[in-house]
């Protein structure tokens, strides 16, 4: 008996710094946003605020540019999705297979992933101010080599290639997992059948590593969701606040206009989309995976 | 036979098409540090005429590069070293202590993980501003510490959850055997099962140092002392300041980029690898 309460004393011990620490950062934080979005809290002392109930919610729905920043995330995940996923899946079949330096060149295309976004952004506002004009002057092709960043359509494209330039490499690892666990004697039997690369691309690659879809389409759906480092260095929202995604209006809201409560309340708002997506992507992995069986 | 090598010859070269096309920027980054002014107005793509380093030598002294650099590795390497620490030990104990209670905590943990910093960062800074004690100077806000301990409470989830796993498969005989022997629980953790969990160790380092050294917004919001900038931190004032003198940025951008780079080739293998595992769960 005395040797189970020093069980539980000591699993309680092992527990308690992380716990502790993890409550009062991420735990009591989280609770008082919630709360917080339903006051007039004005960012600084909370005592004294009282309670309005869902105005910053009507708030935030009637700003119009949160509206706007809103489907333009949407926008800009989307295509992000599809286009990392498609450049790092092309990759990752390029890479797995038989060429060689294959190793080498993975290194390579995973290393933007590495370097922090809000140093690719800046980067890459160098190759889009300065390369880009010099190459469509020299090259006759101003037409489409411009500075992008100022013009809204394109700014907005260019954070998409940054974007893809940053993640297509992450991705990529997670397909070359997915593909090398295939079973080489299911390979080889594709072989011996007569089966051409596309077919085997179709008929096995494709099917077996279904998983790392899911996963991928995932991450790359989240980190889209969450971009604001790229955004922040890129384009910072401009020209003329036309690329400003949604944790960018947050951030303004709160630390550029001092609206901390329907920036609290823009915050919980992005918090239940995200868990929406999430929780519709384990919905369809179980379902997937209930099929295979 | 002729038509795969020439399939394979093709693939070879689009490989590299697509390796110069990653590279390119960070090629025009590093030769248009070297120019000179009137010369990245002529000719952006060109190599450069001479090889100076002087913008190297200002954008070391403008950004305070070597203390901006010692903050970043400071911050991160403490970071790191408690969370490897906390979380291994959490993570270990609610594996073998099954309970509802240990189920509660590591879900609580896990399903925390979708929490985006935005939903929490606006309470966060008034919450932690209000842990200080002006007599003996300690405040959470604008010290190291203060950073830390942040860093430490939003890497527990991932870093449990990687442990966890892990654990799951590590086989308690071992453990059994030295409690026998007359271990205690922290003797046999210290002793027997931490030097087990190396490679998820390993990971969970990777994945961190990844996240820490290039964040941006969680710093900005809480270092407020030039002194203390991190590597982020000192580029954003840095090229905010001198986006006109584009050879003097790009070579600030080519100083931060360096320590990655090494940390790179150092230890691409369990960089990946850690992606990987981390990544899948």
């Amino acid at each position: 008996m005395r040797k189970d309460i020093r069980y539980k004393i000591t699993t309680f011990l092992f527990v308690l710094p992380s716990l502790f620490v993890f409550v009062n950062v991420v735990i009591i934080p989280f609770l008082m946003g919630i709360i917080y979005s339903f006051t007039d809290w004005d960012g600084f002392a909370f005592k004294g605020s009282s309670f309005v109930g869902l105005k910053n919610y009507i708030s935030a729905f009637t700003d119009q540019k949160f509206i706007t920043s809103f489907w333009l995330t949407a926008k800009y995940t989307i295509c992000m999705v599809a286009l990392v996923n498609i450049v790092g899946l092309g990759l990752a079949l390029l890479v797995t297979s038989k060429i060689k330096t294959k190793t080498l060149l993975r290194g390579v295309y995973f290393l933007p992933n590495l370097i922090g976004g809000l140093i690719l952004g800046f980067i890459w506002k160098f190759v889009f101010t300065k390369f880009f004009v010099q190459l469509g002057e020299v090259t006759k092709t101003s037409k489409f080599f411009f500075n992008w960043l100022d013009n809204p359509t394109a700014a907005f494209w260019a954070l998409v290639t940054v974007g893809v330039w940053q993640m297509a490499g992450y991705v990529m690892v997670i397909y070359i997992a997915a593909i090398e666990s295939i079973p080489t004697d299911i390979m080889e039997a594709a072989d011996i059948d007569g089966a051409n690369s596309v077919t085997k691309l179709r008929k096995i690659i494709l099917p077996l590593i279904s998983q790392a879809f899911t996963i991928s389409l995932f991450i790359t759906c989240s980190n889209s969701f969450k971009q604001y480092d790229t955004n922040l260095s890129l384009t910072n929202g401009g020209p003329f606040g036309s690329t400003e995604l949604i944790t960018m209006n947050i951030f303004q809201t709160a630390f550029g206009y001092n609206k901390y409560v329907i920036a609290q309340a823009k915050a919980i708002i992005f918090f239940f989309v995200i868990m929406v997506i999430t929780m519709l992507q384990v919905y369809l992995t179980k379902k997937k995976e209930v099929e295979m069986q | 036979m002729k038509a795969r090598a020439n399939i394979s010859r093709l693939l070879i070269i689009l490989g590299w098409l697509f390796a110069v096309l990653t590279l390119f920027p960070i090629y025009i980054m590093i030769t248009n540090s070297f120019k000179g002014r009137a010369e990245i107005f002529t000719d952006t793509i060109g190599l450069p005429q001479s090889i100076d380093f002087t913008y190297y030598a200002n954008a070391i002294q403008k950004m305070d590069f070597f203390r901006a650099f010692l903050n970043s590795l400071t911050i991160t390497v403490a970071s790191i070293f408690f969370i490897i620490i906390f979380s291994s030990m959490a993570a270990w104990a609610l594996v073998r202590n099954k309970s509802k209670t240990s189920s509660f905590i590591f879900f609580l943990l896990v399903s925390t993980m979708l929490i985006p910093f935005q939903a929490v960062m606006i309470p966060l800074m008034q919450y932690m501003s209000g842990w200080s004690i002006k007599s003996i100077n300690f405040s959470m806000i604008d010290t190291f510490y203060g950073l830390i301990f942040m860093y430490i409470g939003f890497g527990t989830s991932l870093s449990v959850f990687l442990y966890h796993g892990f654990i799951k498969g590590v086989p308690v005989s071992l453990e059994e055997a030295a409690m026998i022997d007359g271990c205690n629980r922290f003797q046999t953790f210290w002793r027997i099962v931490f030097p087990t969990l190396k490679p998820i160790s390993v990971t969970v380092a990777i994945l961190n140092v990844i996240w820490m050294w290039n964040d941006y917004l969680l710093p900005s919001l809480v270092l407020r002392s030039p002194k203390l900038r991190t590597i982020p931190l000192s580029t954003f004032y840095f090229f905010g300041e001198f986006t006109i003198q584009w050879n003097l940025a790009m070579a600030g951008l080519v100083l931060t980029i360096i320590p990655v780079i090494i940390f790179y080739l150092l230890s691409q293998r369990y960089i990946i690898k850690g992606v990987m595992e981390g990544a899948v769960k």
